[in-house]
């Protein structure tokens, strides 16, 4: 029971999600440098926060034709879990993991403080542990985390309960207060806040620790 | 769809005095040197290029135009 932890040059947050996995919720990871290709063995596969290949052409443009990715994308489409947080939710999009977009904040501000959000697991195996309705606070820290897509693929997405995670009150300009969201078979999510630094009470809360905690049971 | 650059932009041009920018849009310019053995292989390959790296269709519009250069080849 290993989780892979996707490494790309200007991956920021790996060692984060490596400290929360290993030390709060107590499961063994495995660094996985962006020109790996062998997913064997693995239970998950996060894909972290950071500013992959400098962010250059796009948000996650470039990442998206990494090696390691080619293989997280027959893994995801077979049904194996990934979770993509903050820069690893731009790289979903841009996979074609998760429809839409993420563009700059409509502020223009990078934001870096909690985030209330409204959680609606629906068959989202990652959000398990929380239920429908729930109110948590979970860090956003991101310059382009405004989520767009056309207003029909929205309605869509709301339809099959795909849109798991809201802004309670909306940062950034989200359509449709778009925090996070699931695949249609619940093992992908894309999410822009942190739930790698809410693990620890005196760091940031304990609101993310069910989310990773999913992978345990 | 909303340009929180341009629009920004847009305020500056007021702030500087220039009044009347009714509306200011910031996009990318990407010139690049392609060896293809013909004009429709280069155009298909720019294609492509244009379309799943380049420019995020999902946001982004993307126009692709060849240019005759008199005296050059093409």
């Amino acid at each position: 029971m290993t989780i892979g932890i996707v490494v790309f040059p200007g991956s920021n947050c790996d060692r984060d999600v490596r400290w929360a996995l290993e030390g709060c919720v107590g499961l063994p990871t495995r660094f996985l440098w962006h020109e790996e290709r062998d997913l064997s063995g693995l239970e998950a596969v996060v894909i972290p926060g950071g500013f992959s290949y400098g962010d250059y052409l796009r948000c996650g443009a470039i990442a998206r034709f990494a090696p390691v990715l080619e293989s997280v994308l027959e893994y995801a489409e077979a049904g194996g879990a990934v979770l993509g947080i903050c820069n690893g939710f731009q790289v979903l999009t841009e996979m074609g993991l998760l429809p839409g977009a993420l563009t700059r904040n409509a502020r223009l501000h990078f934001l870096c403080e909690p985030a209330r959000l409204s959680v609606a697991p629906g068959n989202c195996q990652w959000l398990k542990g929380y239920s429908d309705g729930e109110a948590i606070v979970l860090p956003i820290a991101h310059g382009e985390g405004r989520y767009q897509c056309e207003s029909e693929q929205l309605a869509a997405l709301e339809a099959n309960g795909q849109v798991v995670l809201r802004y309670a009150s909306n940062p950034n300009g989200s359509i449709g207060d778009v925090a996070g969201l699931t695949n249609p078979g619940g093992n992908v999510l894309g999410l822009m806040p942190h739930p790698e630094r809410a693990c620890d009470p005196l760091t940031g809360g304990l609101d993310g620790m069910r989310l990773l905690a999913s992978l345990r049971n | 769809m909303l340009d929180p650059a341009g629009e920004a932009t847009r305020a500056a041009a007021a702030r500087l005095g220039v009044q009347g920018v009714r509306s200011l849009r910031i996009g990318k310019a990407i010139e690049l040197e392609l060896e293809a053995p013909d004009q429709s292989t280069a155009q298909s390959q720019l294609e492509l290029l244009s379309d799943r790296l380049l420019a995020n269709p999902v946001i982004e519009n993307w126009h692709l135009e060849l240019l005759d250069l008199a005296g050059e080849q093409q």
